[in-house]
Parts: structure tokens; sequence; C-alpha cells
């Protein structure tokens, strides 16, 4: 059954699973499991490893977040043009 | 000007700043109670949301602990920033959407049952007053430290502050006095950051100053000129090395432990009433997401600068206090003393102070919460900046726990009394109910910072487990998913709730002698055990949902409106027109 706003909602849900994907990736993967790998490569004072899971984690969350927010504000006006000229697929 | 008179002119003037306000934006309607008539700028209500989100534990104890923990306390720093991907991502925008007042409303309606808002209120309550109570013992101690009054005082002008800002301004003014609320402790956190990064390292950016390799000036500071040119690390790593610990840099706890702590935090985080909220204040959808990203930025300030503050007061504390004599401690070791949160007990009599990582050995003992309040006398500032740290703490405490009275009354005020037992309240009597159970909330919280439940922190614990494994799924569920209904949130929302409680009541205060990875199940702790509660919420709430009939179709066009763009439901349009009818 096809609902109203259905190729609005599945961009939504790619995009969102995306930036999932590199926040699990980011913070459980980098900043946890494979934290002691990434120690091996030295930042200026820091272990990468060390680094990711006290402060790199947290800058990337906020890249996330400003870019779905970006990427949003795209969709819905694109949608908003869309529904606009009267295309029946929404 | 001497540090109490700096501390009383800062204290009493950001006070009669937060006062000020609070009767200059006085909220006049229920709208401007609950959610500020959603007509907040999402920038604003971002710094909003971060002074609301950054408690007494995250400014004045979060440093501390990680400065004990090492790299293992960046569980704190991952856990308690990631939920704000969820957030913005999965809930806040589909929930300033719905556009009601509170989270249980929320809950009530998508799974058409006035059990499940009860429930989702209990847990909402709940969840507040654990969380408030820590922060009312924060003022308090903050209080008795820097302005010589004793605990139960402070907590009483504490309680008198957030009165005034909750119960008058409510959601509007409460949102102004956290925007000036996060100003103060930002300023507060980052200037001693600086003069001590400046300090140690010539690096005027914490964050990085860290990771820089400490100067002359520095390796004078810390009475050891062959520190010149090392990298602090590594220094610090040497110093436990020395001392017989694990390396700073280097992580003690298992894996898994670690990973349900961290994912406990981040959707803790998440489905906490007082930050979701938040989004309900700004004016549009997009306003809910980009307003999130901004709360993180504000937040990430802080928290990248913790771990750096974290490493100067370890590498300071190490060189300063370990293997020098008594007679020559520093005026603030003895300072602290005299609260009883600093101690030498000279086991071996030979008047050096000897530190270890065993309590029984160790002639120091610390308290792991005063570090951020000591770090400004331990590296010797100026009585401005400790002063304006005291200040810092206080706005920290104050504006969380505003936030969290706000919570606690309009869940008893719109979701208890007019949502379940009478429907037909007028909006006087709502908003006059609302203002007194804050007074009587504000009077509670006081009684708990006074009376404190246990060790605070332990509490705060709970708060997070409980909001990750009860609300969490629900909420996120009620926008994905068309299929889940109310006896799957009801079972969830139970199994959750009851599963995470009994683990952490079982292991704190049943039988506290048990607590260790010996005993706990998988070797998951009592504060990550909120990782499995959600995870038997999700299951049963699939479950249940999947052998019972789906919701109505009234409901399933609900989630679909949710999911469209646009600003509002078309059930948000029908309640509202009804109620301009009524009002006709």
């Amino acid at each position: 059954m096809a609902r109203p706003n259905d190729s609005y909602w599945r961009t939504n849900l790619g995009y969102i699973l995306t930036l999932l994907l590199i926040w699990f990736g980011v913070s459980f993967g980098g900043g946890i499991l494979a934290v002691d790998t990434l120690d091996r490569w030295q930042v200026a004072g820091f272990g990468l490893g060390f680094w990711v899971a006290n402060q790199g984690s947290i800058l990337v969350f906020c890249l996330l977040i400003g870019i779905y927010s970006l990427l949003m504000k795209r969709l819905d006006r694109r949608h908003a043009a869309r529904t606009a000229d009267g295309d029946p697929r929404q | 000007m001497n540090l109490s008179t700096w501390t009383w002119l800062l204290v009493g003037l950001t006070f009669s700043a937060y006062l000020a306000i609070a009767i200059w934006s006085r909220a006049v309607s229920t709208g401007a109670f609950y959610v500020a008539e959603k007509s907040i700028h999402p920038v604003m209500n971002g710094m909003a949301t971060a002074a609301d989100w950054m408690s007494a534990g995250s400014f004045i104890s979060m440093a501390s602990l990680i400065s004990f923990m090492g790299r293992d306390g960046s569980m704190y720093l991952m856990g308690w920033t990631g939920g704000y991907v969820l957030l913005a991502l999965c809930l806040a925008p589909y929930l300033r959407k719905y556009g009601k007042y509170t989270v249980p409303h929320f809950i009530g309606d998508r799974y058409d049952s006035k059990a499940a808002r009860l429930i989702a209120l209990i847990c909402t309550v709940f969840i507040s007053f654990t969380y408030v109570a820590g922060q009312m013992r924060g003022v308090g101690l903050v209080f008795s430290r820097f302005l010589n009054v004793p605990i139960n005082t402070g907590v009483l002008i504490g309680m008198l502050i957030v009165f005034f800002t909750a119960a008058l301004g409510g959601m509007k003014g409460t949102t102004y006095t956290q925007v000036v609320q996060y100003c103060v402790l930002i300023a507060a956190y980052m200037i001693p950051a600086i003069f001590i990064s400046v300090l140690l390292t010539g690096n005027p950016i914490p964050q990085l100053g860290y990771g820089s390799s400490i100067n002359a000036a520095g390796a004078e500071q810390l009475h050891n000129p062959a520190l010149q040119g090392r990298y602090l690390l590594d220094v610090l790593d040497g110093l436990h090395h020395d001392l017989g610990f694990a390396a700073y840099t280097s992580g003690l706890r298992p894996r898994l432990d670690l990973f349900c702590i961290v994912l406990a935090l981040m959707v803790g985080t998440a489905g906490l009433p007082h930050v979701i909220v938040r989004f309900f204040t700004v004016r549009r959808v997009s306003d809910a997401r980009s307003s999130a990203g901004w709360a993180l930025v504000f937040i990430a300030i802080l928290y990248t600068t913790a771990p750096a503050v974290a490493a100067f007061a370890r590498t300071n504390f190490l060189l300063t206090i370990h293997g020098q004599s008594y007679a020559e401690a520093p005026q603030w070791f003895h300072n602290w003393e005299a609260t009883g949160l600093v101690r030498f007990t000279d086991h071996n009599g030979d008047g050096i102070m000897q530190y270890a990582d065993n309590v029984e050995q160790s002639e120091i003992a610390i308290d792991r919460d005063i570090l951020v309040l000591a770090n400004p006398e331990i590296a010797g500032l100026p009585n401005w900046v400790i002063a304006l740290v005291t200040a810092g703490g206080l706005a920290a405490a104050l504006s969380t726990a505003a936030g969290l009275l706000l919570v606690i009354s309009a869940a008893v005020a719109h979701d208890l009394v007019k949502g379940i037992v009478k429907p037909d309240l007028s909006e006087t009597s709502e908003l006059l109910l609302a203002r007194a159970s804050t007074a009587v909330a504000v009077v509670i919280a006081g009684l708990f910072g006074i009376y404190p439940p246990g060790f605070v922190a332990q509490v705060v614990a709970f708060a997070f487990g409980l909001a990750a494994a009860s609300l969490f799924p629900v909420l996120l569920c009620g926008v994905f998913s068309r299929r889940v209904n109310t006896a799957g949130a009801m079972t969830g929302m139970l199994a959750g709730l009851l599963f995470t409680s009994g683990y952490i009541i079982y292991f704190k205060y049943i039988d506290p002698a048990a607590n260790g990875p010996e005993h706990w199940w998988f070797g998951i702790s009592p504060e990550g055990i909120g990782t499995v509660g959600m995870l038997l919420n999700f299951a049963c709430l699939l479950l249940v949902s999947k052998l019972t009939p789906p919701p109505a179709p009234r409901i399933r066009a609900l989630v679909d409106d949710l999911r469209s763009p646009g600003e509002q439901t078309r059930l948000t349009l029908t309640a509202e027109r009804r109620a301009m009818e009524n009002r006709r």
C-alpha cells in the first residue's frame, strides 16, 4: 500500500541510518572496541584512540547533527517545491 | 579584595540577575509555563539546553572522576554527548511536531491509553526527583565550602532561587535564566582551564594544551626542570608508572561493561524528560533539529575541556603533593583539609605525604568530587577566578534543578490532574496548580538535599538507567513503528523499569557487599544495566505488539502525520480548533 510522503520518509530513514552508522562506528568502534589499535598512531601528545575517546567522538557527534539538520532542510525544500508543482509522487 | 568578598559579590550579582529575569519574564498562560509559547530561537534554546543538561555532576564531579579513571573516564564524555545525536535524528523533531507539552502526554496519545500515560508519568517523576536531589546537595556543598554557610542554609538559598525561576517564570523565565546561567558556567569552567593550560604548556587552548609539551614555566610550577619539553600526557603516564598504577592513557574496565555504560548513558540522555521537553519550546520542526546541534556544540565546549582539566589536575596533584613533606604542603591543601574532603594520615610517621592506589596504604585521602573546585587554588590562580568557579558551580546546579522541577510540575498538573483525574480543569486553575506543584517539588527536592538518599552519584546513574530502560524504547518505536500498540508499550515499560530498578536496588542497597564484577551478570555493572533493560523493553514492546491487534487506524494516521513534512499534525490541528470553539 502506497502511503503519502513515502519517498520523503524513505529518504529521511536513509539519512538517519547512514549517520547513525557513523555515530556507532566512531564512538563504540573507535572509542571503545578499537581504541588500543588506534593508540598505535600518535597525534601531537595524544594517542589517536585516547583522543577519539576523549574529544574526537564529540566533535563527530556535533558534525553529524549539523549535517542531518542541513540535509533535512534541503529535503523539506525539495518536497515543498514538488508538492507545489502538483507532482503526484509527492 | 579577598576571596570571600569576591565570592559574595559574584554569587550576589548572578543570583540577582536570575531573580530579575524570573520577574521580568513571568509566564501568564499554560503554553508559556510548559513550553515558553514555542517561541524560543534555536541557538538560544541550544544554550538553555546546555545549561539544563550540564548539572552539578558535569561541572563539579566529572573532570575529577576522569582524573581518577584515566581513559576509562571517556565513558562519561562519550556517553553524555552521544545521546544528542539520537535526540536530533530520532526523537526531537517528531515530538516537537506533535506539539504537546509533556513526554507522558505524547506516550498517552500515541499508545491511546491513560494507563500508559500514568506509567510514563511515574517514570518521569521518579527520574527527575532522583536527579534533582543531587543538584540541591551540590548547591549546599558549594555554599558550605566557599561561603562558610552551613550546608542546610545553602540548600535553602538554592531552593528559594529555583522556586522563583521555575514557579514564577515557568518554562519561559527558566529558558532565559538558563541562557544566562550557561554563560556564567562556561566562563567559570573555561577561564581557570585556560589559565592552567597557559601556565603548564603555554597553549591558550586547553583542549589542545593537554596534548602539548610542558614549557619552561610549567616545569618550574611543577618543581621539576627535567619535565620541560616532554608531552604532558607522557609525563603523567610516567608518574603513574612510578607509583605502580596503570598508565593514565590506558583503560582498565572490561570492554563489554564500558560498552553497556556508554550506551545506557547515551540512550538515557535521549530519554530524559527534562532534555526532551526543551525541544518543545522552539518555533519550527527544523529548529528542533538545529537546536539539538547547537546544544551539543555548547556542551562540547565544556566536555572537550573536561579531560584537559582532569589531566592538568592529576599532574599538578601528583607532583605538588605526593612525596612532599607535610610541613611544606601548599595552602590549598590545608583549606580543603578544613572541610574534611582532603585528609593526610602519616602511616609511617616520616612526615612525607605518600599517595598510593590502595585506600589503606595511601596517606592522602582525597574526595573524588573536589578537583574542579580546588583546581584554581591548586594552580594558585587569583581570587576572582576562584570566586567565579563558585558562581559557575551554583549556576550549573540551579539551572538543572529548575528544568527538572518544571518537568515534575508539568507531569503533576498537566498529566496527572488535567489528563487523568480531572480533564475539565480550566486553564487558570491548571496554571495555578502547576505553580503550586513546583513549590511542593522544590520543598521535596530541598529535603533530599538536606537528607541525601545514599550516595548522590549512584542515584544519578539510576536516573539514566531508568530513562534508557523505560521511556526511550516506547518513544522511539512510537515514531518509527506503526505497529506497536498499547499492550506492547505497557509490557515494555514495566519490564524495563522493573528489571533495571531491581538490578540496581539489589546491588546498591540490598546486598552492596556483592556489588563487584564477579557477581554482576556478564560483568555488567549497575551503571550499565540500563542497556540490558532497554533491550528487554524493546523485545517486549515488539513481541507483545506483534501478538496483539494493531493500533486503531486513527493512531496509524497520527504516526504517518508525524513522519511527513510540515509543522503540525492533523490531530493537533483538530484539537486546537476544538479548543478555540470551546473558548467562544
